[in-house]
């Protein structure tokens, strides 16, 4: 129990500090350790070929694109979706979510379905008399990297919006502030706060871009790091190449993530109750049309690849009989058990993590730290994850035996950053709130928590552990290392049944998957907002 | 109760397996899968062995290499099947392998015959170009027409560090053209749509109108003809002569079953086994054996020629041709 007149926010609480350094000594261990052990493994020094250092400026120059258009492309985004009310508003909220969940196995045929050679774009040119297009090489990944990140540039620029307590837009209203003077005073600074950081996030995921730059890059003219990577660890087994190009990686992505830790502005938090907000401006003609067009483009941008599967996956469903019907539920039970798995190590890590984050905000260095540090799974590989726990369980377990558990362990790595970056400003807005009535409450340990966190983190775990669920029934990467095709998950089953010629119990085994990622985000999501 | 009692019967077939021998094959992903070849062969071999057979995929076919060198002399393969003789000699040489000991069938119908102390082969075919006769009535006639063809004679081809047809394609530009290969990849990049991991990657986004031919094989119309009873499919035959893809297998020497894995070569030549190939792994025989072969084989193009780099050549000349390649593809 804390003494009254000492605040326990000065001090760090022990319960914080154990959990949160386990978890990050954890997180460590799988990310900088499994660099550590392939390097160990590997036999021989060298240095990067022509090749390498293609890959390396292949992969920067995309990943500044992606974050750049992005971020870019948010800002009209969620300022339209900040200021407007409309029907089917929450159900295009919704649908922001939608690209980051789905599989990138299945987003790369959506892309394909309206981008490609003889997509719908490409019809659409050739009736007009013009020239198909060529999505393969840096156009296709960029199109593929803004279509999974635009909308989460824009949800975290939305919370950004939702940080601004609702009394000041009343208050710009009742002074006739508008346009330009309201941008500049309101919605610039909650976007300064937000934009480096979204940009950074974008910049890392696509840094270490796999499934899109192997899909849409073309060959080795468009390679990334991470597909390099693989190709030295899983393909050639040059643990040396992958130990050397997993060290550029995570420098690279250090790097992206310290210049945004340092770019971004401390959160816009404010003193309030977060009711529905309601905004007076942007009435005129000019605003509700730009608003009306940067909603359109969106909705078309985003919804025509999802329909371009949904239509081949109705019609694959009926495929889904007999043996292909049988193992397609199998391995959905199968990734089910992985998702719900690894979203529990999800919250295992991440929570804490949040928490030690949160509760160092008066150390901003320490703080930044173990930011940092609970960021390193955006800069990892989890080829090279996997090749290291493949290395370090040979000798006393079968890896393929493990393979759903060290499944949905590195899935649920990958996933913590997303869940901290979420979880951390709840925890210290409510602890910046609410934090100092409790400590003059004298109350500490479950009762703080609960008093404190419970409420305001509902929302943001559900929506944070929706993510992971999500990301994990979607992944594949991993799982291909460790190969288990006698019990595959639905991404491996998939991609065996695309391999073996049945594409439409592959489309049937895509819309199946796409609705067990939707199901379980929309299932925490709605847990967390109460409905 | 209809999905319990298959699940029922599985456990019943997996109590009843218990005290039988596993014998664990790796092979690359397409073979295992309900439309391969992996389902009739385990059926079959089950059916004589009095054990399990556990055929497992590690990917695509160039792959197979890697997962045994990583998982080294505590792989729990007993046999890898699926190298052709681009890979064969590499693979002899991690020192991972062991012979085989059995004799080559007299009725052996490998090009060039056979004689290796570590694979036998299983299925044979020759790399081609695939096209559509209603997209692309004039198909280049050789490697010199495919360079001069209009820019609009777009290819999607497979990457040689992943896919053995990828491979294949590489070892032929090298086998046809020698030191101008690197000169031939910088004349075809252009109308490379893309390079996919896998073989089906590059036919599918064929099939999708992606690009006008796929690499696949001089065997793949047959599948279109015989399924879908669709004649549009053809290969382009090339006057330089085409490659050859010989698959193969061979028994580890980490094996715990070495007389059950010697019994699943042996048996891989038999009539169960090789009738099985032309109708799911859509590639000839490494045995003949009347009737296996549908209607649409005969009616095939073959090549008025076939080209190989012997296996124990190929190592060398595949390290010198991917770094080549990597140098000219990546620009």
């Amino acid at each position: 129990m804390a003494r009254r007149d000492e605040p326990v926010t000065e001090a760090l609480p022990r319960r914080v500090a154990l959990t949160g350094g386990a978890a990050l000594v954890l997180l460590l261990a799988l990310t900088l350790g499994s660099v550590a052990v392939v390097a160990l493994r590997a036999e021989r020094a060298g240095a990067l070929g022509p090749a390498d250092w293609r890959a390396l400026s292949f992969t920067l120059r995309q990943a500044f694109w992606s974050a750049a258009l992005s971020t870019a492309f948010a800002i009209p985004l969620a300022r339209a979706l900040a200021r407007r009310r409309f029907p089917g508003r929450a159900a295009l909220t919704t649908l922001l979510g939608a690209p980051f969940l789905l599989p990138s196995i299945i987003a790369i045929l959506g892309v394909i379905a309206v981008w490609g050679r003889s997509g719908w774009v490409s019809e659409a040119l050739m009736a007009a008399g013009l020239a198909r297009l060529n999505v393969y090489g840096m156009p296709g990944v960029l199109i593929a990297h803004v279509f999974f990140n635009l909308p989460l540039a824009t949800r975290l620029m939305l919370q950004a919006y939702a940080a601004v307590p609702p009394e000041r837009w009343r208050i710009a209203a009742q002074l006739g502030v508008e346009g330009r003077a309201l941008f500049r005073l309101l919605e610039w600074p909650a976007i300064r706060a937000a934009a480096p950081g979204a940009f950074a996030l974008v910049f890392s995921i696509c840094a270490t871009s796999f499934a899109i730059a192997l899909a849409l890059g073309g060959g080795p003219r468009a390679t990334t790091l991470e597909v390099a990577i693989y190709e030295a660890a899983a393909v050639s087994f040059d643990l040396d190449r992958a130990a050397r190009l997993a060290a550029v990686q995570f420098a690279v992505c250090a790097a992206a993530a310290l210049a945004a830790l340092a770019l971004a502005a401390p959160p816009a938090a404010g003193f309030g109750v977060r009711l529905c907000v309601e905004r007076w401006d942007g009435r005129g003609r000019a605003a509700r049309a730009a608003d009306a067009l940067a909603l359109a483009l969106a909705i078309l941008f985003l919804a025509l690849p999802l329909a371009g599967v949904a239509a081949r996956g109705v019609a694959g469903l009926g495929a889904l009989t007999g043996a292909a019907g049988a193992a397609v539920w199998a391995a959905a039970g199968r990734s089910l058990a992985v998702a719900l798995g690894s979203t529990l190590l999800t919250a295992l890590l991440a929570l804490p993590l949040a928490a030690l984050v949160a509760a160092l905000d008066r150390r901003p260095f320490a703080a930044r730290l173990a930011e940092a540090g609970a960021l390193t799974p955006l800069a990892a590989s989890p080829f090279v994850i996997g090749v290291a726990l493949f290395v370090v369980l040979r000798p006393v377990a079968d890896p393929a035996a493990l393979a759903l558990p060290l499944t949905a362990l590195v899935n649920a790595a990958m996933a913590t950053p997303f869940a901290v970056r979420i979880l951390a400003p709840a925890i210290r807005d409510a602890e910046a709130d609410h934090g100092r009535l409790a400590d003059s409450l004298g109350l500490s340990g479950w009762t703080r928590t609960r008093a404190v966190h419970v409420g305001r983190l509902r929302a943001p775990l559900g929506f944070a552990l929706g993510l992971a669920a999500a990301l994990s029934a979607g992944d594949l990467g991993v799982i291909a290392l460790f190969s288990r095709p006698d019990a595959p998950t639905l991404p491996l089953l998939m991609h065996l049944l695309a391999g073996s010629r049945n594409v439409d119990a592959a489309f049937g085994a895509a819309f199946v998957l796409t609705g067990l990622a939707f199901a379980l985000f929309l299932g925490f999501d709605r847990l967390g907002r109460g409905r | 109760m209809k999905t319990l009692l298959p699940a029922l019967a599985l456990l019943a077939t997996a109590a009843a397996a218990d005290d039988r021998p596993t014998l664990t094959v790796y092979t690359y992903d397409s073979f295992v899968t309900d439309y391969g070849p992996g389902p009739v062969i385990r059926e079959r071999f089950e059916a004589v062995c009095g054990c399990t057979l556990n055929l497992v995929g590690a990917g695509d076919g160039a792959q197979l290499l890697g997962r045994l060198q990583l998982e080294g002399a505590r792989t729990q393969a007993d046999v890898i099947l699926g190298l052709d003789t681009n890979l064969t000699a590499a693979a002899a040489a991690t020192g991972l392998l062991a012979e085989h000991g059995l004799p080559v069938p007299d009725a052996i119908a490998v090009p060039g015959g056979w004689d290796d102390p570590f694979f036998l082969p299983y299925d044979w075919g020759w790399f081609a170009f695939v096209y559509d006769e209603t997209r692309l009535p004039e198909p280049p006639t050789s490697f010199a027409a495919l360079l001069d063809a209009p820019e609009d004679v777009t290819i999607v081809i497979q990457d040689p560090r992943t896919s053995t047809p990828g491979l294949g394609l590489m070892m032929w530009v090298k086998h046809v053209h020698g030191e101008e290969a690197g000169a031939v990849w910088e004349r075809l990049a252009p109308r490379v749509v893309t390079v996919t991991r896998g073989w089906w990657e590059a036919y599918s986004a064929f099939l999708d109108g992606e690009a006008m031919m796929a690499l696949s094989y001089t065997t793949s119309p047959a599948y279109h003809a015989h399924v879908e009873g669709d004649e549009t499919k053809r290969a382009a035959i090339f006057e330089e002569g085409h490659y050859l893809q010989i698959e193969t297998a061979a028994i580890t020497a980490a094996s715990q079953n070495p007389d059950l894995a010697r019994d699943f070569l042996a048996f891989m030549l038999t009539e169960p086994f090789q009738s099985a190939i032309p109708t799911t792994n859509w590639m000839y025989p490494a045995v003949r054996f009347d009737g296996a072969e549908p209607a649409a084989f005969e009616a095939l193009a073959i090549p008025p020629s076939s080209r190989l780099f012997p296996a124990e050549e190929a190592p060398a000349v595949r390290e010198a041709a991917l770094a080549e390649w990597l140098d000219v593809m990546s620009r």
